[in-house]
């Protein structure tokens, strides 16, 4: 008479709403994600007010360590390729087409021009392991201005940052600074945080 | 969970030899799918950089060979800022003590850039961070002008002359501000 069927079926949901927000988000995600290029050293970045963005492209990035040791790094393979052949004409050091081209894609790198073909060699994963001295910039031996030459042949639209660790020593910077300006590149751009609130 | 076809399992009602398979539920698990989904949704969240690293923007005058075309301006108009160890900052006006010593922040050197400022349109402030300094404290003191509209000033090494200017005014006023 008045009995309640009970329901065989286990209740239903129709997922197909949340299935696609969900891959409406992952397309979102994917399509605008940049991964982060691995950096060769951890620097972290002091913090300002300023909020000009840093360009994507055409950009070359000094970073420096909080030890004071000073690493290179530019975006376009072709420039790099291009750049490594000419530096290593200069310095003498032949570098063969898979040293050119496993540092077409390398990231950030402090290693001075004679040990590069040998850093060149091991295997990505390898190089994790090693300890990298970092471009040597004294006023002798200032191999990062030749970088910074040679990569503005290449890409005249360079744009140059430093992005220095809020811990390091003024006087590397100064002396990167002054490598700089040596070079007559005179505007440059600082990396920095964006600051929350002005600070006590 | 999702509605799942069921196979063979739910079974006493099934008559004779009838073949049913029409009735069968044309409805897909997608609870795999889901599961992906949001795995994958979740690796992207989680790797996605949203804030773009922010820069300031640097112009440094190139150096200048001829004396003639270096610009002379009166001490009267000159700020010393000297970044010492620290996060201590010696300023002075000219090219005498008194030195003061304050820090940074808004009670520290924006207070005295907002005075003098005010007090000397003209001013031109001196940046000489120290060898010891650190990178952070240059990039604050850049901060600090763009702050305070501080539209003149340059970065300039610090010398040996500054250092008997901060050791003898050192002793004449240790009061520090705040």
């Amino acid at each position: 008479m008045g009995k309640v069927k009970v329901h065989r079926t286990p209740p239903s949901l129709d997922m197909t709403p949340m299935v696609d927000l969900a891959f409406l988000l992952v397309t979102f995600f994917m399509l605008t994600t940049t991964f982060a290029p691995e950096e060769p050293v951890v620097v972290d970045i002091p913090k300002s007010e300023s909020e000009i963005i840093l360009p994507d492209k055409d950009r070359m990035i000094i970073s420096v360590a909080n030890d004071g040791r000073v690493f290179f790094d530019m975006d376009n393979k072709l420039h790099r390729k291009e750049m490594l052949l000419q530096i290593g004409e200069k310095y003498g050091v032949n570098f063969t087409n898979d040293q050119a081209n496993s540092f077409a894609i390398l990231s950030g790198f402090g290693i001075p021009v004679r040990s590069l073909p040998q850093y060149l060699d091991y295997h990505p994963d390898e190089r994790k392991g090693i300890q990298q001295p970092g471009i040597p910039v004294d006023s002798l031996n200032n191999e990062l201005a030749d970088w910074i030459v040679y990569a503005r042949m290449n890409n005249p639209r360079l744009r140059v940052a430093i992005k220095g660790d809020r811990g390091t020593n003024y006087d590397v910077i100064k002396k990167v600074v002054e490598t700089l300006i040596d070079r007559k590149v005179l505007r440059f751009n600082l990396i920095t945080g964006l600051e929350q609130e002005s600070k006590l | 969970m999702a509605e799942v076809s069921q196979g063979g399992g739910g079974g006493g009602k099934k008559g004779g030899g009838k073949v049913r398979a029409k009735k069968a539920s044309t409805k897909i698990d997608m609870t795999p799918m889901v599961d992906l989904a949001f795995l994958l949704l979740t690796f992207f969240i989680l790797t996605t950089t949203f804030n773009k690293p922010k820069t300031m923007e640097v112009n440094m005058p190139d150096k200048v060979v001829d004396e003639k075309e270096q610009t002379k301006i009166n001490e009267k108009d000159i700020l010393n800022l000297v970044l010492a160890e620290n996060n201590k900052i010696h300023w002075w006006i000219g090219l005498t003590p008194p030195v003061t010593t304050t820090g940074y922040g808004k009670d520290g050197v924006r207070k005295v850039l907002l005075e003098q400022n005010r007090a000397n349109p003209k001013l031109m402030v001196l940046i000489k961070p120290e060898d010891k300094s650190k990178y952070e404290n240059m990039v604050d003191i850049l901060d600090e002008m763009d702050i305070t509209a501080t539209k003149r000033f340059a970065i300039v090494d610090y010398t040996p002359d500054d250092k008997t200017i901060i050791s003898g005014g050192a002793e004449t006023t240790t009061e520090t501000e705040n």
